[in-house]
């Protein structure tokens, strides 16, 4: 028997710092995730989207820092709350929207909504809606990634909430047996809908439930978009490498409730307010853009652009077609094997 | 023609087609190093390697989600469930992945996925390793849900479910997998939704699938002494299902009895007893008849498991009572 070994600690960040042109656009994409986001808040206070609708509104640092650290053939799996990650990795706003809105030219053509967008062409492998299970499927993906000789990772994607199902543990366990190239990212919000991570958990750092099986782990806070976008490329790189998965806890706080029809009384009084001045992922960005000399003009500029995107988003897919009734049946079975 | 047993006929399949495919893998527990824990996959390790004959902890719900991932990832995973019983602990994976994933995600995401194992009664197992989970899978769209009562079908209908683009849930028997049967040499396919009619007869239908259809062989046997032609329809899919085998074999017989493992109430018998009702009332001579396992957890003693599971007894009197000879 092999003693026990404790994980090793990431290596430090390797990825060089950004400058005001590399910041920029991580900027810019946080603040159209949120304005997407916001659209998408009062399409669904006029009925244009139905069912359950989790907003990303205030997480928007980690998806952007994510994809930031990743190549493009890398796969994206994760839970219900995905719409920030969707288009971080490539979704574009339009298909994300007209998504929500249950139209046919939404990613998943109006079949999945809010919680299952899928977006093949930019390896986007989907939200899913039972808790922790999609731990499991990016597991598997990991696996034929590496079968298959891909040199792409998976990063699969699930809340404080799901560190406490039983497919999460199991997944870990498969994972660091077989070595596969996958980053848990654990998005620790406080809260797995109205209960906080203290009245879940006996253990609030998430990420040492990586130890039990070896597995390397870090914890850090996902406020600054380039600390994620650095911290995850460390995370990314040990995967990529063939040594193992990696979990990663990410601190994060969402502004919005569990879902739309959530008015989150659970709160701490005073809490939202705090974080969101003093741990907004946008602000600090900003902060950071002026200190490289950007002007407010030229955020200006770019907050009118992602207006114009986002109207855009609205109105496509409010102007689009629903799904065709004689396609029900389409997509139930896949079609033969050539 | 080679006189194989069950078990070897899965291996075959399993084999050819990891020859012919390289994304082909099989994962579960026991199946590398122990060579199987009913020895379906013995020697198989040897001949791919620990990469494609995998061995897993007890970790059903992972595993069979791994099994789901990889084959949206592009892989054909055949996953063994040591027996269904402990596909109970994955159901969400199968059920609310595998089966769900191609339309949810507007057939982005095929998910050709085997699951396969020992299902329903084999002997003094009692309550917890008797399951038949026919009726469980089978209530899904999204899955297949296979069911081979002989070598030459377990091995057609496995290439077959290996190289079908959808979830496959293949429906094996312990108590079967040493008896044997003359497969076809070659290259040999079984399609899905095509029901095999395993007995000819003129006065009634025995529909059943899976290893009750041996059962329905046996009773047809006694039945032949009492002077009543009974055919046996062995339904090999449940998903698909042969409409059409099933409509003529009403159309002929006018008499059916379905024999099912597992539990009579919502089980796929009362499914094909309503289909009937539904789609060829007017063909019926007599009411349809189920045949099932008794509506009590599978006891462990002998005497009182007899009780419970099918034996062509039972399904004589059914048939005598559907010919009103009862």
């Amino acid at each position: 028997m092999t003693p026990v070994s404790l994980a090793p600690p990431l290596p430090p960040t390797s990825v060089p710092q950004l400058d005001k042109d590399g910041l920029f656009p991580l900027w810019e994409q946080m603040v159209l995730i949120r304005r997407v986001e916001e659209m998408a808040a009062k399409a669904y206070t006029e009925r244009k989207i139905l069912g359950f609708c989790h907003l990303y509104i205030g997480q928007e640092s980690v998806a952007v820092g994510a994809a930031a650290a990743c190549r493009p053939e890398d796969r994206w799996i994760t839970g219900y709350r995905e719409h920030g990650q969707a288009m971080a990795k490539g979704v574009t706003p339009r298909a994300m929207m007209a998504e929500l809105f249950g139209k046919r030219t939404g990613a998943s053509r109006g079949l999945g909504g809010s919680m299952h967008i899928f977006d093949k062409n930019v390896h986007f492998m989907g939200g899913y809606g039972i808790v922790g299970a999609q731990c499991a499927l990016g597991t598997g993906v990991a696996w034929s990634l590496k079968h298959l000789k891909t040199g792409a990772v998976c990063l699969c994607w699930f809340g404080d909430g799901a560190a406490n199902q039983g497919a999460f543990f199991e997944s870990m366990c498969l994972a660091q047996l077989y070595k596969l190239p996958i980053v848990f990212v654990c998005e620790n919000n406080f809260y797995a809908m109205g209960t906080s991570v203290e009245r879940s958990s006996a253990v609030i750092d998430m990420s040492v439930r990586g130890l039990g099986v070896g597995m390397a782990r870090e914890q850090f806070e996902g406020f600054d978009v380039e600390h994620v976008r650095n911290r995850m490329s460390a995370a990314i790189e040990h995967a990529r490498s063939g040594q193992g998965p990696v979990i990663v806890e990410v601190m994060t706080y969402r502004h919005r409730g569990h879902s739309m029809s959530d008015p989150a009384k659970y709160r701490k009084p005073g809490e939202l307010e705090e974080r969101k001045q003093n741990s907004d992922p946008i602000s600090i960005t900003e902060e950071r853009l002026r200190g490289f000399g950007v002007t407010d003009a030229e955020m200006e500029a770019v907050r009118e652009r992602v207006e114009v995107i986002a109207k855009d988003a609205y109105e496509f897919a409010d102007a689009s077609l629903p799904p065709d009734p004689a396609d029900l049946y389409a997509y139930t079975y896949a079609p033969a094997s050539s | 023609m080679a006189m194989i047993a069950m078990r070897e006929a899965l291996r075959q399949a399993m084999v050819e087609e990891m020859r012919r495919d390289p994304t082909v893998f099989l994962m579960g527990e026991e199946v590398a190093d122990y060579d199987g824990a009913y020895k379906v996959s013995q020697g198989m390790l040897a001949e791919f390697g620990p990469d494609r004959v995998v061995d897993t902890p007890i970790a059903e719900t992972g595993f069979a989600g791994l099994g789901v991932g990889a084959a949206m990832a592009g892989m054909r995973p055949i996953i063994e469930f040591m027996t269904f019983n402990f596909s109970l602990v994955a159901f969400d994976q199968v059920i609310n992945s595998a089966a769900k994933v191609y339309q949810m995600s507007a057939g982005q995401y095929p998910c050709p996925v085997v699951f396969r194992g020992p299902n329903g009664h084999a002997e003094n197992l009692a309550a917890q390793h008797s399951t038949s989970v026919d009726s469980l899978y089978a209530h899904f769209p999204g899955l297949k849900v296979v069911c081979p009562a002989t070598p030459a079908d377990a091995k057609g209908l496995l290439k077959t479910a290996i190289r079908d683009n959808n979830p496959v849930v293949f429906l094996e028997s312990e108590l079967m997998y040493g008896w044997k049967g003359e497969v076809p040499d070659g290259e040999h396919l079984v399609p899905f939704g095509v029901a095999d009619l395993k007995r000819e007869g003129t006065d009634l239908t025995l529909i059943s699938w899976g290893k009750p259809v041996h059962t329905c062989l046996k009773a047809a046997d006694e039945l032949a002494k009492e002077g009543i032609s009974a055919q046996v329809l062995d339904l090999r899919s449940l998903r698909p299902l042969d409409h059409d085998a099933i409509f003529n074999a009403v159309a002929k017989t006018h008499r059916v009895v379905v024999v099912q493992e597992g539990h009579l109430f919502a089980g796929v018998a009362a499914e094909i007893s309503a289909r009937i009702m539904e789609s060829c009332f007017d063909l019926l001579d007599a009411p349809v008849l189920r045949v099932c396992n008794r509506d009590v957890p599978e006891p462990y003693a002998t005497i009182l498991e007899k009780l419970v599971v099918i034996d062509p007894e039972r399904i004589v009197t059914a048939a005598r009572r559907v010919i009103g000879r009862a």
